[in-house]
């Protein structure tokens, strides 16, 4: 696939954190070049501090590249964020002093709907993560899990034509992360959108994802993109095929030596 | 009621029958204090025949548009200030001794500035309210995760949508804090400046009071003063662990 039918292409996108009082700046991705199909799944995964959020950051507009381009369906994006988009973080970004439904319909504020439409839209949405009998309850009254359905409700309402996911199951247990990620997997065949999922986890990002990118220890780059091949329609029962444990393992072959580096070992 | 609700309503019931005894038993004679069912039924007397209204009314409605000013202005200062570090940096140390400055010696420069109307009496009280405002507020506003303020970028909010519709909920309670403080401290400064130079409003009527012996006044207006501010401070206690309360604090 070409750059000019990319759903999101980076081209020699590296970031560069300015030094504090002085020395050199902090070299924390690339030189990155990544393609995302339209529809795909994709998963990154990296030692920890290798640059992935800010990877994600970059694309989502919410900090601009130190060089090279990031463009999002043609456009490139330069420190704004770009219509079509919505974000889900790990930490809970619920708004707490609004109830559920109200923050599910915050992001419709501006949107050209009906009243009638925007209350159908975000009843739909929240139906479709299972909230329905906590539509009036506040966020503090719900479990982590739930919080976190919430989130993505928020994004999902917005019908954003990509989805970026920040290790949005990294504060939950194992069972909750298992079916959170069968909930995404649902909305992702439904809604039809790319889908950028940044996660530590090997097994999740082999469950969910349709290519995996593994990275390097900072400064962050790409040295492996696996291919999982699952079919569209899958949950985390996948868990249980022969094949999900050689796309771990060749996961885990790649991100060994840059996990060791990390903490200041080399591999053996 | 909760057991400790409990006990503090007999606290102040003690305290007050302790005052009733002393008071009856002429232990504190009349001149110095009336006993409390005299000062209430006094204040019921005051607020029937309606002669303090005018009184009552310039206090609370020049409180209020102390307080009202200091919370317009307080938290718009402090988000404005929360925006811009170095401004901040400059002006704690002026928050922090703020309240060491006797704020009522700047009394007569108001007065040379506003005259002797109702102005320098809520400039007094606005002055003493808003460095509460500010402050908390900027301490609610410290406390916004930087998840949510990333969530306002992703919905695309401008910065006062940002800190109309994310920052200043966020921190409301803290506001709220700096609301109750502004209460007590624009009442204060109301009455203290009709204290010292004012021909109306509940202090100058205390203080004329206070002057002439007339305890059947002075009590009950101090009576009133306390349960106006108190009540006050109550709503906003309550509205505060409401907010707390839906998030779980």
């Amino acid at each position: 696939m070409s750059a000019a039918t990319a759903h999101v292409s980076l081209r020699g996108v590296t970031k560069v954190f300015p030094a504090a009082a002085s020395g050199a700046g902090l070299h924390a991705l690339g030189p990155v070049d990544l393609e995302l199909q339209k529809g795909e799944f994709f998963a990154v995964v990296g030692p920890s501090g290798c640059g992935k959020s800010t990877l994600l950051e970059l694309i989502a507009g919410l900090s601009s590249p130190s060089a090279g381009t990031v463009e999002f369906e043609g456009h490139r994006i330069a420190g704004d964020i770009p219509d079509g988009i919505g974000v889900v973080f790990q930490e809970d970004a619920c708004f707490p002093w609004l109830s559920v439904e109200d923050n599910v319909a915050f992001g419709l504020r501006k949107a050209a709907l009906s009243p009638d439409d925007k209350r159908r839209r975000v009843r739909d949405v929240i139906d479709l993560m299972g909230l329905g009998d906590f539509a009036r309850s506040h966020p503090a009254q719900l479990s982590g899990g739930m919080r976190q359905r919430v989130c993505i409700a928020r994004t999902l309402v917005l019908e954003p034509r990509l989805i970026l996911l920040d290790e949005p199951f990294g504060a939950l247990d194992q069972q909750t992360r298992l079916l959170m990620g069968d909930e995404v997997l649902r909305v992702w065949r439904q809604t039809g959108a790319t889908v950028f999922l940044i996660t530590h986890a090997l097994d999740e990002a082999a469950m969910l994802a349709d290519r995996i990118a593994v990275m390097s220890a900072r400064p962050g780059r790409l040295i492996d993109v696996v291919e999982t091949n699952w079919p569209r329609e899958r949950d985390s029962r996948i868990v249980a095929r022969p094949e999900f444990g050689g796309v771990t393992a060749r996961l885990w072959k790649s991100l060994r030596e840059e996990s060791l580096k990390t903490i200041g070992r080399e591999a053996t | 009621m909760t057991r400790v609700t409990l006990y503090r309503v007999l606290v102040i019931a003690l305290a007050v029958l302790a005052l009733e005894v002393l008071c009856l038993t002429g232990v504190i004679d009349r001149i110095t204090m009336q006993p409390p069912h005299r000062i209430l039924y006094d204040l019921g007397v005051i607020l029937i025949s309606g002669k303090r209204n005018a009184a009552i009314a310039k206090t609370l409605t020049n409180a209020s548009i102390a307080l009202a000013l200091a919370l317009i202005v307080g938290v718009a200062t402090a988000a404005v200030l929360h925006g811009h570090r170095a401004v901040r940096e400059t002006l704690d140390p002026l928050f922090a001794t703020y309240y060491a400055v006797p704020i009522f010696a700047f009394y007569p420069l108001l007065i040379v500035l506003f005259g002797l109307g109702d102005a320098p009496q809520i400039g007094i009280g606005f002055m003493l309210g808003v460095v509460a405002v500010i402050v908390n507020t900027l301490n609610g506003l410290d406390r916004v995760p930087r998840v949510l303020l990333k969530a306002a970028r992703i919905q695309r909010l401008g910065r006062i949508e940002t800190a109309l519709k994310v920052e200043l909920p966020c921190a409301a309670p803290y506001v709220l804090t700096g609301a109750k403080f502004a209460v007590a401290y624009s009442l204060i400064g109301i009455i203290g400046a009709e204290f010292i130079m004012s021909r109306g409003g509940m202090g100058y009527e205390i203080s004329f009071a206070y002057n002439n012996f007339d305890n059947a006044t002075m009590y009950p207006l101090i009576v009133l003063i306390l349960a106006v501010s108190i009540s006050i401070n109550a709503s906003l206690s309550w509205w505060e662990r409401v907010l707390l309360a839906r998030r779980g604090l």
